[in-house]
């Protein structure tokens, strides 16, 4: 993963599949539904941002566990950035799924188990951001981020996962086990552009990190360069 | 014999109308059909692409900036 920071195939990969998925998104033939109408086409950008989302984060607490078993810088960095590419991707969740709601559901914000918790969740991992910039130590705040964030992901995945499927919902994706056939809304015609447009939006959220981290990268370099000059 | 046919007909069709208000079924659905054959969906997409590439262009040359920067920072590494 750390190697892929500075290779770029994926990125034309992921820019053929953002095309694609605007492209495919908005002509495809999507099955006639009640009340949801067009806005089905919502799932290439709304629920697979969520996806995107998942998959950053489960990049980030894997650099976590990794700190912790060989504490190098890199592995820290790794863990930080991508976490916040996740809130990011998060937080445009949350917005566009409340304006989806809005249009569907009569409402801006319905009490739904599921939203309620991806709420919790995202604020349990803006409580990792403040964690960081609580500390000036970088060994202790790697350290104790890389705990915390190990506690915010095992924290979020029954939060998103398991308890909106335990109660009904009006959200997809809730009471009983959905698994792959998820929506029946969803057919085999979307799926052909949604599952395209999960690796997009994830090869866009690990371009803009993988940005970030060399940012970092350089200016750890330039302090190192400072030092060597001052002693 | 004729009337009953015809009643009969008639509600047959009226049933059609009925069910084809199932909504899972239905084709009355109100979906953006005159949008698409008036072909105005083209104007979305390509909207949404521009809108696309001018932020693609940007993020190139911002990854571009970064690299040169860590050139940079190479070639006074080894300078020293």
């Amino acid at each position: 993963m750390i190697r892929l920071i500075n290779k770029s195939w994926w990125k034309y990969l992921g820019i053929i599949l953002v095309y694609y998925t605007i492209i495919a998104g908005f002509l495809v033939h999507a099955p006639r539904l009640a009340i949801l109408h067009e806005s089905i086409r919502n799932l290439f950008f709304h629920v697979s941002i969520w996806f995107a989302m998942v998959i950053l984060l489960i990049i980030s607490v894997t650099y976590s566990i990794k700190y912790l078993i060989n504490p190098k810088a890199i592995f820290d960095n790794m863990a930080s950035e991508f976490a916040k590419t996740g809130i990011v991707f998060g937080l445009i969740g949350v917005v566009t799924g409340s304006i989806w709601a809005r249009f569907t559901w009569g409402s801006w914000w319905v009490n739904d188990p599921k939203l309620n918790a991806t709420t919790i969740a995202l604020l349990i991992y803006l409580a990792y951001l403040v964690l960081r910039l609580s500390m000036e130590n970088e060994d202790q705040r790697a350290r104790i981020s890389a705990v915390y964030n190990i506690f915010a992901f095992t924290a979020m995945i029954p939060l998103i996962f398991i308890l909106p499927r335990l109660t009904d919902s009006l959200h997809p994706g809730s009471g009983g086990n959905p698994g792959f056939n998820v929506y029946d809304d969803v057919d085999n015609n979307l799926r052909k552009v949604f599952y395209p447009s999960i690796i997009a939006w994830t090869i866009m959220g690990f371009w803009l990190t993988s940005i970030r981290i060399r940012i970092k990268n350089v200016k750890e370099k330039i302090f190192e360069l400072e030092s060597k000059n001052l002693f | 014999m004729q009337k009953i046919v015809s009643i009969l007909l008639s509600l047959l069709f009226l049933s059609n109308c009925v069910l084809g208000q199932d909504p899972a079924e239905s084709h009355q659905v109100e979906m953006a059909d005159a949008l698409r054959s008036d072909g105005k969906i083209y104007v979305v997409v390509l909207v949404v692409m521009i809108v696309f590439t001018f932020f693609l262009l940007y993020l190139l040359l911002t990854d571009r900036q970064v690299k040169k920067v860590e050139k940079e920072i190479e070639s006074l590494k080894n300078s020293k």
